[in-house]
């Protein structure tokens, strides 16, 4: 028994170091821009998404791609980027797992003359010459809309609005962000009244839960913000329970646009959706020929964004990629 | 015996305490009213999402009673849901009963499997449970995940729904089942002499084998116990929202499942325990998160608040504690005349 698993973990080992191996040779001496990416992982849809939309682009816009997926591990996206910095590519890009511990091997990257760039997620450094430019979502600005949404939503009625908040989990940046946008705002208008404000983890189990909870200790709940699909998809189920009408006894607004948020919102149980999308790979395709070139390019790149209303998300949902 | 030194009174108190704040903070939270021909209202809620977090502390029960420990429960529950919410969603006609129902056993049988893996690392290996238990804690979500591909797997079956989200005679599904569980297991334990030898292993394995009883049989069978269990936890979560979600299903459900066994007063030495105990352990941490929202704790302090509840129930329940807050407050006995008492006359030593 013990043997056959040292020859199982052998075997394991050799096949790790050959796919390490693969991709080797490669070099960004061609006339082709080489672009080394390494993501997170596949964690949800969303990342899947994510993923083919950078892969799609990098083929469409002639750009050699060596992508690496770092399975949720630090230490394998700095081996990546390691591996990209020896075998020269001409720009680099990655979405970080986490936010700090990102100054050595990004020195390595700017001491070799590789520019780097961040997606998706930010790091967090003081020296800010270690990447040249980030691009993702303001998650600050996806509060924002959906806020916008309900203020246009309820123009002109003077009644007070009791608003429930599905919070994401708490201290990450898109939950503090989207609750922080919202807030800012609907508290122009006095008529907003955030009655109950919890986290429900942003999954589907957590928005149920809470909003069973929510329902029987305020009755009187108008409209749900939900930071994403998920937990606004598990508050449906608790209000339908509840025997109410979501999307007509409850006005629902989430965030991110998965295909089962707009699904929903196609069938009419949620209200507006504020999209965060994966797509950025065109975006990050144009910005490596930009800084390949030498070009200036801002700091910060924001995703393009839009919302959806029922209606559109009729429309949209056909083609929808996630 | 009085009453209060009951073991179980303590957290009865809690639990007592805990419902009690609720009505003054929400005033309908007692109220239970039929709805579509269900029981509906908080109390209701508390039960049907306690449900997997009961049936897990049970399993949790058995194996710490033989002084080992599972910290693979929620791993097990994300493989169980997982596998079933897969094959379903492969199934031609995502409504039929013997679908599911085949769909249903083959998850049991995976967590069946893992039950015994746990086991025989324990029992046969000899492996210190933590450790055993850890492994799979870790690769049981890798499998899950696998099984998933690493995405949100949605079903739209109605069998399926009606193990997390169905009702039975106005009650949960989910909460028959856990009651049909803690049934089972305390009439094996506590009608047959199972309970008293899984007692004896846990106080002590070598002397338990010495006296003729099949130690490592039992401690095989209760780490199966505990994944079963946790299987069928699994699928009531994945259930009752339909999906199976790899990375956020039984999450730290070990943690809360140990912290129930313990309220309980089960020694996490092994030996005695309790099984009501640790039905009521979970619910207690049950009703602890639905008042949190109720009473509209702050996210940021919630957890905060938790552990003050926790604490608070831990001290109580130390009869040390308690000896020394009420031996504060006791009036000292009456001075006694006896000369013995009296401080003796010290020796003048001359300088």
């Amino acid at each position: 028994m013990r043997k056959l698993m040292t020859v199982a973990a052998l075997g394991g080992l050799v096949a790790a170091s050959a796919l390490a191996g693969c991709g080797d040779g490669g070099g960004g001496s061609g006339d082709s821009l080489t672009l080394g990416f390494s993501q997170v992982g596949a964690e949800s849809g969303w990342r899947t998404a994510n993923t083919k939309s950078i892969q799609e682009s990098a083929k469409q816009a002639g750009i050699d791609l060596k992508f690496s997926d770092a399975q949720g591990k630090q230490e394998n996206q700095i081996k990546a980027i390691r591996s990209f910095i020896t075998q020269r590519v001409d720009v680099i890009a990655f979405s970080p797992v986490v936010e700090s511990g990102w100054e050595t091997v990004l020195k390595e990257a700017k001491d070799a003359d590789i520019p780097v760039i961040l997606t998706d997620r930010a790091i967090d450094s003081p020296d800010k010459s270690l990447y040249k430019t980030f691009i993702g979502s303001d998650f600050v600005l996806e509060g924002k809309k959906a806020g916008e949404w309900l203020v246009k939503e309820y123009e002109g009625q003077d009644d007070p609005v009791n608003i429930a908040e599905l919070q994401g989990t708490p201290g990450a940046a898109p939950a503090n962000d989207r609750k922080a946008g919202f807030a800012d705002v609907i508290k122009a208008e006095p008529k907003f009244k955030v009655i109950a404000s919890q986290t429900g983890d942003f999954t589907r189990t957590g928005g149920k839960q809470v909003m069973e909870t929510f329902l029987k200790a305020h009755p009187d709940i108008d409209v749900l913000y939900a930071h994403n699909d998920d937990m606004g998809l598990g508050a449906i189920e608790a209000i339908e329970a509840a025997g109410k009408k979501p999307g007509t006894d409850i006005k629902i607004i989430t965030v991110d646009a998965v295909h089962d948020g707009m699904q929903a919102l196609a069938d009419g149980k949620i209200n507006y959706i504020v999209e965060c999308s994966p797509l950025l790979g065109p975006q990050l395709m144009d910005l490596a020929k930009k800084v390949n070139a030498g070009e200036e390019v801002p700091q910060r790149v924001l995703t393009e964004e839009t919302t959806f209303t029922q209606d559109q998300a009729q429309e949209a949902l056909p083609d929808r990629k996630y | 015996m009085s009453v209060w030194r009951h073991r179980l009174f303590w957290p009865v108190l809690v639990l007592a305490a805990l419902l009690a704040s609720n009505l003054f903070f929400a005033p309908r939270f007692f109220a239970v009213r039929l709805q579509d021909g269900h029981l509906y209202g908080s109390l209701v809620d508390i039960a049907r999402n306690g449900a997997p977090l009961i049936l897990v502390a049970l399993g949790m029960t058995l194996v710490i009673a033989t002084g080992g420990i599972d910290l693979s429960v929620g791993s097990v529950m994300a493989i169980s849901g997982a596998l079933a919410c897969v094959l379903i969603s492969d199934l031609g006609d995502q409504n039929s009963v013997g679908g599911v129902l085949a769909a249903i056993a083959a998850a049991l049988l995976l967590s069946l499997l893992a039950g015994v893996w746990n086991g025989l690392l324990v029992a046969v290996a000899g492996i210190q449970p933590i450790i055993a238990t850890l492994i799979l804690m870790v690769a049981g979500r890798g499998i899950a995940q696998l099984i998933t591909s690493g995405q949100i797997i949605n079903v739209r079956s109605g069998p399926y729904r009606v193990i997390g989200g169905g009702y039975a005679l106005a009650l949960p599904v989910s909460v028959l089942i856990a009651a049909a569980a803690v049934a089972l297991a305390v009439v094996l334990t506590r009608r047959t002499a199972l309970g008293l030898l899984i007692e004896s292993v846990g106080d002590s394995p070598t002397a338990s084998r010495l006296a003729g009883i099949q130690a490592r049989t039992l401690m095989l069978m209760v780490y199966v116990f505990a994944a079963v269990c946790a299987g069928v936890a699994g699928l009531i979560y994945s259930s009752n929202v339909a999906s199976a979600d790899s990375n956020a299903a039984g999450n730290l459900i070990e943690l809360d499942a140990i912290l129930a066994v313990v309220i309980g007063g089960t020694a996490l030495a092994g030996g005695r325990f309790s099984l009501a105990g640790s039905v009521l352990g979970a619910v207690i941490i049950q009703t602890l998160n639905v008042t949190c929202v109720s009473i509209g704790i702050p996210v940021e302090t919630t957890l905060l608040f938790k552990a003050i509840v926790v604490i608070i129930l831990c001290l109580m329940q130390s009869a040390t504690f308690r000896a020394v807050v009420t031996g504060r407050f006791r009036r000292p006995p009456p001075a006694s005349p006896s000369p013995a008492a009296a401080p003796a006359p010290r020796t003048e030593i001359p300088a």
